[in-house]
């Protein structure tokens, strides 16, 4: 990655404080005690973290990193948590952001705060206008905006509009404007959770090129890899306690390490063992095409050809935009996209998959990648969540029979261990790995001949992962033929017994799992595009 | 299920599933908060106009007047739920009122046909609003505020700005008429005391028989004692409201109407695919159209529906009037849309009930009937039906956030 580095007024003091960067300690949270009613989320947590340093806090969904993170952005105020931030060297007492942004503790949270139809100018300098007497000089803004740009190495134009945007540049846009607030400590949330390989490494990059600057990092993430990778200190949580904060070293045993911290055991293994069982063809995909959904003049899908068959987990891996999901939502249903064509056959048979209710009713199923906006809806409970694709299963003619129902939710959150209160309980209170799993239930329910998973473990923690890795072998014996798709390729190699590398809307490669290795995909991609 | 390894606020009891009275009021303090409101309204109003409120006559009044305003909550419940908003069934009802005057009175046209006429157009007028608002994706605020303009426009080239009327006593029955007493005595009314008597048994039948199955399958919340005290409630309100009823002439027959309409809609809402379906695409539409549900038609469905019962509710009135006005139904889709607001529905969709929908029609009626007998001019009136749409909606907003 080369990044221009202009000399320009942002990282005025940084360069002084180099020499000594690793010794001087910037951030230490002391004895952080936060109790909600009835939940004691954090309890006497130790934090430390030195000037320049990139401290990576881990640990399963639920240990209290964001809520730590909440507590020393002044989310939650001071008063409401005991203990003490030391913060060069003061204790502080955030009564809001805007105080921790004052003193350029600036958080970068999961979900981005952008707003889509404004510029990505207007968006670094939102609430931070420059502007006198509220009237904005643009020319200022957008000459800033653009040196601002270059540090992060985003070539775009500052007038763009973010909704034009790939979630890989949005995230830089959010890091930019964070450093135009004179950043001290940086707070980056799952930063590369919807990233692909090829933008994290770019934004891992960008994180070491700050580090060289001074700039302090916490980097919260679920990939261990990457933390191992940049990382100079590891914290890991675990139920609201420290449990460890570990020197990274970079070897093979320090992700071994990690995982045996957070989970509170050594997981010997991160997938489950299976014995495939392979048998007839089940869904064949043929010369599939597929444009733009508003664009219509955008090939996206372009001859597509893959299958499927009995009991066989089929990969699918790519860079973020090689249109693996909008190949997955087009043949479900054309949830996706205009001017579809191509056949798809299921056992020899062209099926029709016009419509979703089609799809389903063909023993298609689609798990989506964004559960919350498209897989549940969260305000219903588990009970109504399961049955919504195969209502008929429950009802006599229109009729529901609610004990029926009720039978049926039982039924599938014993058999993959859903954690709830009860039935009733509302998907929107469940953990990640928990509504995945009602997802799930409610695919399992329709009783489909095909799943396509799209990254059926985004968001989720390290033994739900486990679990869900489980159901999905189950599903495989049982003789179902499953499409993952995954930008983790330590999963599609741990999981999938076949993989399709896609790039820029065609398959470009194929190859059974054994023979398939990270380098050899990414050499697929790479030498795709040259 | 003993094991709770995930307490959800709202759910902190361990042990037994079945929550103590006060917790379980607590828990579902929206359902049976706006119950107790109207109880509390009645009350007041009881005192306050020395009983004139629970009279016969004014019972009965009370009910007619409101009769439209429930009938058009029950299609607006659902059109909330789905995540849209009609503003045009107050110009559609008068529209059909007048078309209904100009077919019979003008026309001399046969009654009978001209109700199934007018139902028929009320659907199709739903339906092209529909047609824009499901398969188009035109904001359903858009096209129903045309819809407004348009057939509020429409009313008055059809009736050319004056008033047709009378109807013939047939069609006038529809609203200002009775059930007949079939033990002859008149009064009073034994029919309706008998009626009362039935459907009390029947509902305490099918609530006993609800309660046992959802035991059987460990489906149990309420309390017992909440189940008893309930039940008793509402079999007393049912009896006296007739008793009172059978003091005057009996049942109106829109009251039987508006019943039947209540238990259809209330069964469809509650216990049927359609139902279920309505309130997913509300809850989260991308989720309920990737989960194979046919989002659009529903949507459609529902506004032809709306369409339907403006229609059913603009005859009703027209009837009660005995005479078509080209200001009737002005300004009635706010009520109708306040009474769906206040019963509870969420402004985001998914979330509402039929049941709501009507004891917020009825809250809104006795403050309307209350502040008239203490002739309490028009103008505070609004101010205070204002007043109260906001408190209800706060009230929601604020439930929510201390369960979240």
């Amino acid at each position: 990655m080369e990044h221009s580095t202009p000399s320009i007024p942002f990282f005025k003091n940084n360069n002084d404080c180099l020499l000594e960067a690793d010794m001087n300690t910037i951030l230490e949270m002391r004895g952080i005690t936060k109790t909600f009613p009835g939940v004691k989320a954090l309890s006497d947590v130790n934090l430390t973290v030195g000037e320049g340093e990139i401290h990576a806090l881990v640990g399963e969904n639920g240990a209290g990193k964001s809520t730590l993170m909440k507590v020393l952005s002044g989310v939650y105020p001071h008063g409401t948590y005991e203990g003490d931030i030391v913060y060069k060297g003061e204790v502080q007492s955030f009564a809001g952001i805007p105080d921790s942004e004052e003193k350029g503790i600036i958080i970068i949270h999961q979900e981005l705060a952008l707003v889509p139809l404004l510029s990505i100018a207007e968006n670094i300098f939102l609430g931070n206008e420059r502007a006198k007497k509220g009237v904005i000089n643009w020319r200022v803004a957008h000459s800033e905006a653009e040196m601002l740009l270059k540090i992060v190495g985003l070539n775009k134009p500052t007038g763009t509009l973010v909704t034009n945007l790939g979630t890989g540049q949005q995230q830089l846009v959010e890091i930019a404007k964070a450093l135009s607030k004179e950043v001290k400590l940086l707070i980056l949330d799952e930063p590369t959770s919807s990233l692909n390989e090829k933008d994290s490494e770019a934004l891992l990059e960008l994180l070491l090129e700050f580090k060289s600057k001074g700039i302090s990092s916490i980097l919260i993430s679920h990939k261990l890899n990457e933390v191992v990778k940049v990382a100079d200190k590891i914290t890991v949580l675990r139920d609201g306690q420290t449990v460890s904060t570990l020197d990274c070293d970079k070897t093979e045993e320090m992700e071994n390490r990690i995982i045996k911290d957070m989970v509170g055991r050594e997981l010997t293994n991160r997938f489950p063992q299976r014995t495939p069982n392979i048998g007839d063809m089940l869904l064949e995909v043929k010369g599939w095409n597929v444009y733009h959904q508003i664009h219509a003049d955008r090939h996206l899908i372009r001859n597509v050809n893959f299958n499927v068959r009995a009991g066989e987990i089929v990969g699918i891996s790519g860079l973020m935009g090689a249109g693996r999901t909008e190949l997955a939502m087009s043949i479900f249903g054309r949830a996706y996209g205009q001017k579809i064509s191509g056949e798809v056959q299921l056992r020899g048979q062209p099926i029709d998959v016009s419509t979703i209710n089609k799809a389903v009713a063909n023993g298609l199923a689609y798990v989506t990648e964004d559960r919350k906006e498209y897989g549940l809806v969260l305000e219903n409970s588990i009970k109504v969540n399961t049955t919504l694709s195969n209502l008929e299963g429950v009802s006599k003619g229109i009729v529901i029979d609610d004990n029926a129902e009720t039978r049926v939710g039982l039924e599938y959150k014993q058999k993959l261990n859903t954690k709830c209160s009860g039935l009733m309980q509302q998907v929107v209170n469940l953990s990640g790995g928990n509504q995945q799993k009602v997802v799930l239930s409610k695919w399992l329910f329709a009783n489909p001949d095909v799943l396509i998973l799209d990254e059926p473990t985004r968001g989720i923690d390290v033994n739900a992962k486990y679990e869900i890795y489980t159901i999905i072998n189950q599903l495989a014996q049982e003789g179902k033929g499953i499409i993952f798709i995954s930008s983790e390729l330590p999963e599609l190699l741990g999981m999938t017994d076949r993989i399709y590398v896609m790039n820029e809307g065609r398959i470009v490669g194929e190859m059974p799992t054994q023979e398939a290795s990270q380098e050899k995909i990414m050499r697929m991609i790479i030498k795709d595009k040259g | 299920m003993s094991q709770v390894e995930n307490p959800s606020p709202a759910h902190s009891d361990e042990g037994p599933q079945v929550a103590s009275v006060a917790s379980y009021l607590k828990s579902n303090v929206r359902e049976y908060g706006l119950l107790i409101a109207l109880i509390v309204v009645m009350v007041f109003f009881q005192v306050v106009t020395d009983g004139i409120l629970m009279k016969p006559l004014n019972l009965t009044n009370l009910i007619l007047q409101n009769s439209y305003i429930v009938i058009m909550a029950i299609g607006m419940l659902l059109v909330i739920v789905a995540g849209h908003i009609d503003l045009s069934v107050g110009s559609v009802m008068g529209f059909v009122g007048a078309l209904a005057a100009v077919m019979i009175v003008n026309y001399e046209m046969n009654y009978v046909v001209t109700i199934i006429i007018c139902l028929i157009v009320g659907v199709a007028i739903g339906a092209l609003q529909g047609f824009w608002v499901a398969y188009y994706k035109i904001p359903a605020f858009i096209v129903t505020l045309a819809g407004m303009l348009s057939f509020r426009g429409l009313t008055l080239a059809l009736l050319n700005g004056q008033s047709i009327g009378p109807f013939p006593t047939g069609f006038q029955k529809l609203s200002s008429g009775f059930i007949p007493d079939l033990f002859g005595v008149g009064r009073p009314h034994m029919l309706t005391i008998v009626l009362g008597v039935v459907l009390s048994i029947f509902l305490l039948y099918a609530s006993w028989k609800d309660r046992t199955e959802r035991d059987k399958f460990g489906n149990l919340e309420e309390p017992f004692s909440f189940f008893v005290l309930k039940n008793l409630l509402i079999v007393f309100a049912i009896n006296y409201l007739s008793y009172i009823m059978a003091g005057y002439r009996g049942y109106p027959n829109v009251l039987i109407v508006m019943a039947v309409l209540v238990a259809a809609y209330g069964f469809l809402t509650s216990s049927t695919t359609v139902g279920r379906r309505i309130y997913a695409l509300g809850g989260n539409v991308k989720a309920a159209k990737l989960s194979g549900v046919n989002t659009e038609r529903l949507t459609f469905l529902t506004f032809a529906n709306m369409g339907l019962l403006a229609a059913f509710a603009g005859l009703v009135f027209a009837a009660r009037l005995n005479t078509a006005t080209p200001k009737a139904g002005y300004g009635y889709e706010l009520d109708v849309i306040a009474a769906v607001f206040i019963g509870g529905a969420s402004t985001t969709g998914g979330v509402g009930t039929v049941t709501g929908a009507i004891i917020g029609a009825f809250l809104m009626g006795v403050m309307n009937n209350g502040m008239s007998i203490l002739s309490i001019g028009i103008d505070w009136q609004q101010v205070i039906k204002g007043v109260v749409l906001l408190a209800a909606v706060i009230f929601d907003v604020y439930n929510k956030k201390k369960a979240g």
